[in-house]
């Protein structure tokens, strides 16, 4: 349970971080929080000849409202992102994941940014990211780029970051008046990973569902929309009805992983209850 | 093999400088380097919170940091706590409430429940479950610490508001 030994520098800049990455050919990763990435060095599942420490570069820090964009810098830890008020108020899935996330001394040194691009599966904000339509800004040697999080998480522990780049802030378009949202998660102990959870972000016109995006989390090899319910939902009032329409499809929307404990059956069946339950609450915010 | 890395942090109060391998946890380097075996390590993942110690003045676990990023911050072990006396009636509380039995997780639910009772407030005791979520305990069965904290927050409370007026009728 002891790392294999590696160098360490301290990156002060984007640019020192990246050209160190550079320098050490790959073998190396970078390290924030390091609260996903420590376990698995002390499990040896990696073993990098470098760590980049970019805990104190202050580009990646902050929470700023730019327009209709909330600016949050990947450094911020889960406990800011817990009590944020600019977070709280426009990026509302991720303050209601937060307690969620983990146990408290985890969320003390835990980063968003190190969250978003470990993708873990089962982890709540890399779901909630997706759920929000986020965009994640990427720093690379030939510049900046931002994805959509609809074409970030490519499969298990996967993202769009190639080797060597940065992710550098999450953009969150702020939520509006006729949005709602809501979010909740099935586990056995609060802090453990969950066995089904979901974030739903809804925008309403006249108690009419315009466009909504629901988030699903511990159900596949990434984080997963569930298209065929959100389909379900277009254009109509949720009623008991169009909720029971939206249950049966979500189903066929998931792909969990065969698993002893918590088989295929099981989390669709518990996905199912977690839909009808958020899109409940949903339709009751409208009261 | 790897350069060591020179790192300078306050622990307990006093600044220690050493030069290290960045491979050392700093759970490691505070019970090997520092022989303060107070810090325990168990599962050394992250799991069992048995390393908790404070980092700027936050709970963190020692075992998922490498001593390296922790230079230049201010650690405080739970001796410092316990030399400072200010965990002195949750040690109390623990011992007359048999809140330990082999006391290995100790360390770490001392540093939760500090943590959690230096927030305003009586936390319920759905609350003090919550804020334990992140410590394991084999033997207790964690009754006994739940009561524990809860009579050092009541008796914190009352202390607090003993010396103020009570209305009357109140």
């Amino acid at each position: 349970m002891k790392a294999r030994a590696f160098n360490y520098v301290k990156a002060s800049t984007v640019v020192e971080a990246l050209k160190a990455f550079e320098d050490a050919q790959d073998d190396a990763s970078y390290i924030a929080g390091g609260q996903s990435l420590v376990p698995t060095l002390a499990l040896r599942l990696q073993a990098p000849q470098l760590l980049i420490d970019i805990a104190h570069i202050p580009v990646l820090r902050g929470v700023d409202l730019q327009g209709d964009w909330l600016r949050i810098g990947a450094l911020t830890r889960h406990h800011e992102v817990l009590t944020d008020p600019l977070i709280r108020q426009h990026a509302p899935l991720y303050s209601e994941a937060a307690p969620h996330v983990a146990h408290p001394a985890i969320r003390n040194k835990g980063t968003l940014g190190g969250s978003i691009s470990h993708a873990d599966p089962a982890s709540e904000f890399p779901a909630m990211t997706l759920a929000l339509g986020a965009e994640l800004e990427i720093a690379s040697r030939d510049g900046v780029r931002r994805v959509p999080a609809d074409d970030f998480f490519l499969d298990l522990f996967q993202t769009a970051i190639e080797p060597g780049e940065l992710l550098v802030a999450i953009h969150v378009p702020v939520v509006r008046p006729g949005h709602r949202w809501a979010f909740h998660e099935l586990a056995r102990r609060r802090g453990d990973f969950a066995l089904v959870g979901c974030g739903i972000l809804a925008e309403f016109v006249d108690d009419v569902v315009k466009q909504v995006r629901i988030a699903f989390f511990s159900v596949g090899s990434t984080p997963l929309r569930a298209r065929q319910a959100e389909e379900a939902l277009i254009g109509k009032k949720l009623d008991q009805a169009v909720i029971a329409a939206a249950q049966a499809v979500v189903g066929d929307d998931l792909d969990p992983p065969e698993d002893e404990h918590t088989p295929p059956a099981m989390k669709r069946h518990l996905a199912r209850v977690l839909l009808g339950r958020l899109l409940g609450e949903i339709a009751r915010q409208g009261a | 093999m790897s350069d060591l890395v020179n790192v300078t942090m306050t622990v307990n109060g006093t600044e220690v400088s050493h030069s290290i391998a960045p491979r050392i946890t700093l759970a490691d380097f505070l019970r090997q380097t520092l022989e303060l075996t107070g810090t325990h390590t168990g599962c050394e993942m992250g799991v069992c919170g048995a390393c908790l110690v404070i980092l700027d003045g936050r709970v963190v676990h020692s075992c998922l940091t490498f001593a390296v990023q922790a230079s230049g911050a201010a650690i405080e072990t739970v001796e410092g706590l316990s030399d400072r006396a200010v965990i002195a009636d949750i040690q109390e509380a623990f011992h007359q409430r048999n809140a330990l039995q082999c006391g290995f997780c100790t360390p770490g639910m001392l540093m939760t429940a500090h943590a959690l009772l230096s927030q305003s407030g009586v936390p319920s005791r759905e609350d003090i479950r919550d804020a334990l979520s992140g410590n394991y305990c084999r033997c207790t069965g964690y009754e006994a610490i739940v009561d524990a904290i809860e009579k050092v927050a009541r008796d914190r409370y009352a202390g607090a508001n003993a010396s103020a007026p009570e209305e009357v009728g109140a």
